[in-house]
């Protein structure tokens, strides 16, 4: 199953509540799959620095100097504050990608959650509800953020596999479904240089992603073109540092469900995901069209359109 | 008048509740508010009862429905009157994926739209949609009618064996084995009849009907791969 939800802020004022909202959305959808959980919050952005969300399984030893080995290697200086396992690395501005790719000859034991501007992914195993008050999501605050609960089908239940996963610059994904061409299009990405850490089909998904933009698709593009090039069932939601987007492929069988009010876009795998929203008793709700890219951004606050395939 | 709030006292004493009622039960109109897209709400009812649901709903709401009138004001989940036997539920807004699925009998209205799989495998309900529908709709449909007020979309009555489908709009592209047929005077009065039943006002002679082509009863060499 699998449970996934989003929040898309257009109004200002429900920005300190977002780590609420969404927590709360997500703990809705705890039975949809109790495996392990994640948030992907898009923050206030800093224009001096740049973010890279890091993990460890002991974090109490892995993190001790990595700030000063980054800063060192980057030629900056890095800041590290801890969030349990995780921790949010300080950079300076537009270095997160060299972080990310340094991170892994520094520190093998520490995994790079997210790089960016303004996104920080938290993830790991165990119910929505103990995942977002080990991280305290609901005080956070932001413009946007996706959620999701997971119960694996493709591969082991480890922090690794929980979504959301990056897939670029200020980039998430978040899957509900199951590829099955997962494996010959993880050696053809790996055949092209795409870095891919597990046996996860949403991982490889996420790299197809990265790889197509890459490439020179926008992200809308590279959407598209997973209706084409993936197999199997899923329903993808999408974050990048400005915008929000879903895609369900042609069967649509996984559940999905969307709601537009003047203050906000919402994503439930179900209903009952939306059903505290402000103001959702007036909202425009509907269900997201098979094969076709919806996406939002804050450019287009008073009008966000949907784009179709 | 019953009126259960279904987040203050559960699903299960709702349903089992509803599950009580015999035939000539003299509780027979229901209120269920603060539904909160619930699942199986109001599920294998069997009697004459009139249940009201307020708001929306989740998975199989009205499920294996004998004989109750189940109507939500709002919109359904997936799976909506999944294999009702006979009554009549009502969905005042939207109904997600196979809405209706496996229906032996009784009438299931949606006021606005339905979304894939409309109708999968209907084995004698009517199914009258005022809105549109979405692809794959009475995949595999073996009996009754699937009446589209509005347009369907691909796929439409998939590998169809017998079934009556109705569009008054069009048809995104129609399913293997299924095809355009004629319009004749007694598909107009059934027609007629549901649309009644169903609170449309669309004309009959507004639709076109379609059904199998019988072609796919047999095993032919030509069709395998």
């Amino acid at each position: 199953m699998c449970g996934i939800v989003g929040l898309f802020l257009k109004d200002k004022a429900l920005e300190p509540q977002l780590g609420a909202l969404l927590t709360d959305m997500l703990i809705t959808m705890t039975d949809r799959g109790p495996d392990s959980a994640g948030i992907a919050i898009y923050g206030a952005e800093d224009t001096s620095a740049s973010k890279l969300t890091v993990q460890a399984e002991d974090p109490e030893t892995a993190f001790d100097g990595l700030a000063e080995k980054l800063g060192a290697a980057l030629g900056g200086t890095v800041s590290l504050a801890r969030n349990d396992t995780h921790a949010v690395l300080s950079l300076p501005a537009g270095k997160a990608e060299e972080a990310r790719t340094l991170l892994r000859e520094i520190a093998p034991d520490v995994r790079a959650m997210s790089f960016g501007d303004t996104l920080e992914i938290y993830k790991e195993v165990g119910l929505p509800k103990d995942v977002a008050a080990r991280f305290g999501i609901s005080d956070m605050s932001g413009t946007h953020g996706i959620g999701h609960t997971r119960m694996a089908t493709e591969s082991a239940v480890t922090t690794l596999g929980a979504h959301p996963f990056n897939t670029g610059l200020d980039q998430c994904l978040v899957h509900n479904g199951s590829l099955s061409n997962h494996n010959s299009l993880r050696r053809k990405l790996q055949r092209e240089g795409i870095h891919i850490e597990t046996q996860n089909d949403t991982e490889v998904g996420a790299a197809y992603l990265t790889w197509k933009m890459q490439n020179g698709a926008t992200l809308g593009e590279a959407l598209e073109a997973s209706l084409e090039d993936l197999d199997g069932f899923f329903n993808f939601v999408v974050g990048t540092k400005d915008g929000f987007g879903v895609v369900r492929d042609p069967i649509a069988c996984k559940p999905a469900v969307m709601a537009e009010t003047d203050q906000y876009v919402a994503f439930g795998s179900e209903y009952r995901a939306l059903v505290n929203l402000p103001g959702i008793e007036t909202a425009r709700v509907w269900e997201p069209e098979p094969a076709t890219v919806y996406f939002w951004t804050h450019d287009q606050a008073d009008t966000p359109k949907k784009k179709a395939a | 008048m019953q009126t259960y709030d279904l987040q203050a006292n559960g699903l299960r004493d709702l349903n089992a509740a509803l599950h009580a009622q015999a035939a000539d039960t003299n509780q027979t109109s229901w209120e269920i508010v603060n539904p909160r897209g619930s699942h199986a709400v109001a599920v294998g009812l069997d009697a004459p009862i009139e249940v009201s649901v307020k708001g929306s709903t989740g998975y199989y709401t009205a499920g294996m429905n004998k004989q109750a009138t189940v109507h939500v004001h709002g919109s359904a989940g997936p799976g909506v009157a999944e294999n009702i036997m006979s009554g009549t539920v009502v969905i005042e807004g939207d109904a997600s994926q196979y809405a209706g699925a496996t229906g032996h009998g009784g009438l299931l209205v949606i006021k606005g739209n339905a979304s894939s799989r409309c109708g999968i495998s209907m084995k004698g309900v009517d199914i009258v949609v005022h809105g549109n529908v979405g692809h794959m709709s009475a995949f595999m449909a073996q009996s009754g009618n699937l009446v589209v007020c509005g347009d369907a979309g691909d796929a439409l009555g998939d590998s169809i064996y017998e079934a009556r489908l109705f569009v008054r709009g069009s048809v995104k592209s129609l399913g293997a084995d299924c095809i355009e047929k004629e319009m004749r005077p007694e598909h107009i009065e059934i027609l007629r009849d549901l649309l009644e039943r169903a609170g449309s006002d669309a004309k009959p002679e507004e639709f076109k009907r379609y059904g199998s082509a019988r072609q796919l009863y047999n095993f032919k060499v030509d069709n395998a791969y």
